[in-house]
């Protein structure tokens, strides 16, 4: 069961991330759009994208997977292992969001997937 | 809501962006931890159960900082890589391990510490670089 929920939540995940940077590039939120006052306003734009939407529905999927997954794992074991993706996510921004990865980056990412790794262990 | 090109260098908002996301991230992690492991009802697979255990005190107060995190981390991802946003917030990684030991207990071995250290290295090689690489966007 452990292990299903961590496939289910990194598999969501992915899809989830992907969708959400591919989107929000296209209309980038303002940091004015952040205060109070126009919240509402960026809510509303927000749910208004097509991709943006399927993307809650696999974080939903995410969510409870993951609160399946705290109830029959400890929460230094759960947050770190769901972090797997971060691999993934990184070859699939080169060759899905065509970002622009420099070595260093690739160096970075590398550092953060063994960390996990260990982690989870 | 405002369209314009995504920022290429990191700048002050930014990164206090990713603080936020990072600190929501975290205590809502936390809440909900919290409030799993003091609920006494075993949830199956039964989305009833699911439902009401979100309306719970610490799982509600953890939902509702995971939601401001979602938003959070959206903006986020309009202004910076995909690539960038999730090292430099792997970092809530950490603090959830420390918050696992500290409050819950749990123990934490040594192979879990150096993972720590690989993360925290990881984040500043991935710090010194552009936050957003890809090409400026134009309105549709």
């Amino acid at each position: 069961m452990k292990w299903l929920m961590v496939a289910i939540i990194v598999g969501s995940t992915v899809l989830a991330d992907l969708l959400q940077s591919f989107e929000m590039k296209r209309y980038v939120v303002a940091a004015e759009d952040l205060r109070p006052g126009r919240l509402a306003g960026m809510l509303r734009g927000l749910a208004q994208r097509g991709p943006l939407v399927v993307a809650v529905f696999f974080m939903a999927i995410s969510f409870f997977a993951f609160m399946k997954l705290l109830s029959v794992a400890d929460l230094s074991f759960a947050v770190p292992v769901t972090a797997a993706s971060v691999a993934l996510e990184t070859v699939l921004a080169r060759l899905v969001l065509r970002e622009n990865i420099t070595a260093l980056r690739w160096a970075g990412a590398l550092c953060v997937a063994c960390g996990v790794a260990l982690l989870a262990m | 809501m405002q369209l314009r090109p995504g920022a290429r260098r990191v700048d002050l908002k930014t990164k206090l962006l990713t603080a936020f996301v990072v600190s929501t991230n975290v205590l809502g992690n936390f809440a909900m931890s919290w409030g799993m492991k003091h609920q006494a009802v075993d949830l199956g697979l039964s989305p009833l159960a699911y439902i009401r255990l979100i309306f719970t005190p610490w799982v509600l107060l953890g939902t509702s900082l995971l939601i401001l995190w979602l938003l959070a981390r959206m903006t986020l991802l309009g202004w910076a890589d995909l690539s960038y946003v999730l090292p430099m917030t792997s970092i809530a990684y950490v603090f959830s391990a420390v918050l696992g030991k500290v409050f819950f207990g749990e123990q934490v071995t040594w192979q879990r510490w150096l993972g720590t250290a690989f993360i925290v290295i990881g984040i500043v090689f991935v710090g010194l670089t552009a936050a957003n690489t890809t090409k400026e966007e134009t309105a549709r």
